[in-house]
C-alpha cells in the first residue's frame, strides 16, 4: 500500500515535470513570461519559506532582496558581465545583507520584528528610487541582456523559460536537500521552541542568522533572473508590496511545506491572470479568495491537504484497531 | 526660526491625526492581537463612504454621521465577526496575512465602485489663517490638532475614570481573570472595534480635506501609524499618542532638514533604531517572555 503510494507519488511528480517542459511550447510570448515569472516568484518565495516557514522568523523583506538581486544582475549584465557572474555577485549581496537582517531577530520577535523588516524593505526602495548614479533612479535600467548559456541564446522567451524552470529546478533540489539536513532539521527546533532548541545544544545564534541569509540568497537568486525576463527594471516592482504578496504565497500554499511556495506563487501569479475575464475586479475576487481560505485553513492549501491524510490515516488506524480487538475477542 | 514653528504646527496636526489611527491599532492589539495591516485602509475607505452618501444627495453633516455610522458597522461590526472572530484561535500570523489580502480587497473595491482619481473633499474647518505668537497658522491645522487632541482626551478619561473603562482594561490586560470577576470579556472587545471604526472614521474625515480622498492613500498612513504605534509602546494607549505625535513632527521636519528624497527613511531608522534598543517602545512596558 505504501510502495503503491510512493510510486504514485513519483509517477505524478515525473508528470508534472514533463508537463511543464513540453505544455508550454505551444504558449504564446505572453504565457511563457507569466510562466516564467511563476518560476522566478517560487524560488523567492521558497527562500522566504525557509525563513519563516521552517526557522520561525518572520520577514516582510524578501521583496527587497529580490531587488537587490534584480539590481546587481541589471547592473553587472548591462556592463558586459555575464549572467553567471552577476549571479554570484547577487547571492553574495544578499546572503551579507540577510545575515545582518537577522540581528534584529536575535533581539526581538514576531511582530517587532515584522516591522523592523518592514522598515528594512522600505529603505531599500528609497535606495533604489534615489541613488540614481547606480540604479537609473525612477527611470530604472533598461535593455538588460539574457544569457548565453553554454554557447545557446536565450533570447528568445521559450529558451528563457526553461533558464528559470532549470534554475527552479536547481533550487528546488538544493532546498530539499537542506531541509532534511541536520542544518533544516536545527531550523524546524527553532520554530517550535527557541529555547528548548537552545537547551539541547542547539546555537540558535548561528542557526536565526543562517536562516535569515540563506532566505535572503535564494531571494537574490529570484531577482537575478528576473531582470533578465523583464528586461527592463525600476523601483515600483521591489517595493513593500512584493514582500507582502511573497509573505502571502507563502501562508496561502502552506507554510512549512516543501511544495507550499509552489502553489502559493501559482495562485498569486496566475489566479489573477485567469479572472481577468473579470475585468477590473479581479485582484478584489484574489483578495476575498486569499481571506476565505484564511478563515478555512489558516495554514494554506497544503494544510487542507494535510489535515484530511492525517484523518485518513487516524481512521484507518482505528479499523486496524477494531479487527485486532475482535479477533481478540474471538479468541477468547 | 518662524520656519520651525510652523513645521512644529504642521507635525502636530498630521501627529495627531497618527496617533488616532495608532490608538486604535493598540487597542486592537491589545484586545484581541489582532495586528491589523488594513488599518490605513480603514482610515480611506470612510472617506468615500461620506461622498457617497453626498452623492445620493446627503448634506454634509448628515454624510458625516452616515459615514461614521457605515465604519463602525463594516470596520467595527463585520470586520471582528467575518474575519477576526473565526481566525482568532489560530494565531497572530494568518490573521495578519488576512487583514493584508482586505487591505488589498478595500482598495480594489474603492477603486472600481468609487474612482481611481483623487476627489476633494470638503473640510469641517474653514480655510484660512489664525495668528498665534505672531505667526500665521493655518486655521486647518488647529482644528485638526484641536479635534485629534479632544477625542484622545475623551478616550483617555473613558478609559481611566469610567467604570466601563476599566472593564476594559481588565479584559484587554487578563481576560480570563476579568472574566471570572464578572466583566463581559466579549462585550469588551466588540467595544474596542467600534472605537477604532469610530477613530479611524474621525481620522479620516480630519485628513482627507489636506491630502484627498484616494484609494491609495491608506498605505502612507497605516505605515505612520504603525510606527508611531511601535515606536511609543505596542501595549500603551498613552505610547501611540505620543508615538503618534512625535513621527508627525520628525516626519515634517526630515522633509524640510535632511532630504525631501529620503524624508520617508527617517521615521524608518528611528524605528529600527527604538526596536533594537527598547522594543517595548519609548513608553511601553516589557512583556514577559512566555517559555
Amino acid at each position: 500500500m505504501s510502495n503503491f503510494g510512493k510510486t504514485l507519488k513519483i509517477v505524478l511528480g515525473l508528470a508534472v515535470i514533463v508537463a511543464l517542459i513540453v505544455v508550454p511550447m505551444n504558449f504564446n510570448r505572453y504565457g511563457l513570461f507569466i510562466l516564467s515569472q511563476w518560476a522566478v516568484m517560487t524560488i523567492a518565495a521558497m527562500g522566504l519559506n525557509l525563513t519563516l516557514g521552517y526557522a520561525g522568523q518572520v520577514s516582510l523583506a524578501q521583496g527587497a532582496f529580490v531587488g537587490i538581486g534584480a539590481y546587481a544582475s541589471a547592473i553587472m549584465t548591462t556592463h558586459g558581465w555575464p549572467l553567471p557572474a552577476a549571479l554570484v555577485v547577487a547571492i553574495a549581496l544578499s546572503v551579507a545583507i540577510g545575515w545582518v537582517l537577522g540581528y534584529p531577530a536575535l533581539r526581538v520577535q514576531h511582530h517587532y520584528l515584522a516591522f523592523v523588516t518592514l522598515a528594512f524593505s522600505t529603505l531599500a526602495f528609497l535606495v533604489f528610487r534615489n541613488e540614481s548614479w547606480l540604479t537609473g533612479g525612477i527611470y530604472g535600467i533598461s535593455n538588460i541582456p539574457r544569457p548565453n548559456i553554454l554557447g545557446f541564446a536565450t533570447n528568445r522567451p521559450l529558451p528563457f523559460y526553461y533558464v528559470c524552470l532549470g534554475s527552479l529546478a536547481i533550487v528546488s533540489f538544493a532546498v530539499w536537500w537542506l531541509i532534511r539536513s541536520p542544518w533544516g532539521r536545527a531550523f524546524m527546533a527553532l520554530r517550535e521552541n527557541p529555547l528548548r532548541a537552545q537547551s539541547l545544544g542547539v546555537d540558535t545564534r548561528r542557526y536565526t542568522l543562517m536562516a535569515f541569509a540563506i532566505g535572503s540568497g535564494l531571494g537574490g537568486v529570484a531577482g537575478a533572473l528576473y531582470a533578465p525576463l523583464t528586461q527592463y527594471i525600476d523601483p515600483v516592482p521591489f517595493n513593500l508590496s512584493l514582500s507582502l504578496d511573497l509573505l502571502m504565497m507563502v501562508i496561502v500554499g502552506g507554510a512549512g511545506f516543501f511544495f507550499g511556495p509552489f502553489l502559493g506563487a501559482m495562485i498569486a501569479v496566475l489566479l489573477p491572470e485567469w479572472l481577468r475575464f473579470t475585468e477590473g475586479y479581479y485582484l478584489m475576487l484574489y483578495a476575498i479568495a486569499v481571506m476565505l481560505l484564511l478563515i478555512w485553513s489558516p495554514t494554506g492549501i497544503l494544510g487542507i491537504l494535510d489535515r484530511y491524510m492525517a484523518e485518513r490515516r487516524t481512521k484507518a488506524a482505528s479499523a486496524l484497531r477494531a479487527v485486532a480487538k475482535s479477533r481478540l475477542e474471538t479468541a477468547q | 526660526m518662524s520656519n520651525l514653528f510652523d513645521l512644529l504646527v504642521a507635525g502636530l496636526a498630521t501627529g495627531a491625526i497618527y496617533a488616532l489611527v495608532a490608538v486604535g491599532f493598540t487597542l486592537l492589539w491589545q484586545t484581541s492581537q489582532t495586528i491589523n495591516f488594513a488599518q490605513g485602509e480603514f482610515v480611506m475607505l470612510p472617506a468615500f463612504l461620506m461622498l457617497a452618501a453626498m452623492h445620493v444627495g446627503a448634506p454634509f453633516w448628515l454624510a458625516i454621521i452616515i459615514g461614521i455610522l457605515l465604519s463602525m458597522i463594516l470596520l467595527g461590526l463585520a470586520f471582528k465577526m467575518l474575519l477576526v472572530d473565526p481566525m482568532l484561535r489560530h494565531g497572530v500570523l494568518p490573521l495578519a496575512i488576512a487583514t493584508m489580502a482586505l487591505a488589498i480587497g478595500i482598495k480594489e473595491a474603492v477603486k472600481q465602485f468609487f474612482s481611481a482619481e483623487a476627489s476633494p473633499f470638503p473640510s469641517i474647518v474653514p480655510t484660512g489663517d489664525i495668528k498665534i505668537l505672531g505667526h500665521a497658522v493655518a486655521l486647518q491645522s488647529v482644528g485638526v490638532l484641536v479635534v485629534a487632541i479632544l477625542t484622545v482626551v475623551g478616550l483617555t478619561m473613558l478609559l481611566t475614570r469610567t467604570s466601563l473603562g476599566h472593564q476594559m482594561q481588565a479584559a484587554a490586560q487578563n481576560p480570563t481573570v476579568a472574566r471570572i470577576i464578572g466583566v463581559p470579556v466579549e462585550r469588551m472587545i466588540l467595544l474596542t472595534f467600534l472605537i477604532n471604526a469610530f477613530l479611524v472614521a474621525l481620522a479620516s474625515l480630519l485628513i482627507t480635506p489636506i491630502y484627498l480622498a484616494k484609494f491609495s492613500s491608506g498605505e502612507v498612513l497605516g505605515q505612520a501609524a504603525f510606527i508611531a504605534a511601535i515606536v511609543g509602546g505596542f501595549n500603551q494607549v498613552r505610547g501611540a499618542i505620543a508615538g503618534g505625535l512625535l513621527i508627525g513632527v520628525l516626519d515634517n521636519l526630515a522633509a524640510a532638514y535632511v532630504s525631501t528624497q529620503y524624508r520617508a527613511a527617517v521615521p524608518m531608522i528611528f524605528l529600527i533604531v527604538v526596536i533594537l534598543f527598547r522594543p517595548q517602545g519609548l513608553l511601553g512596558r516589557a512583556e514577559e517572555r512566555t517559555v
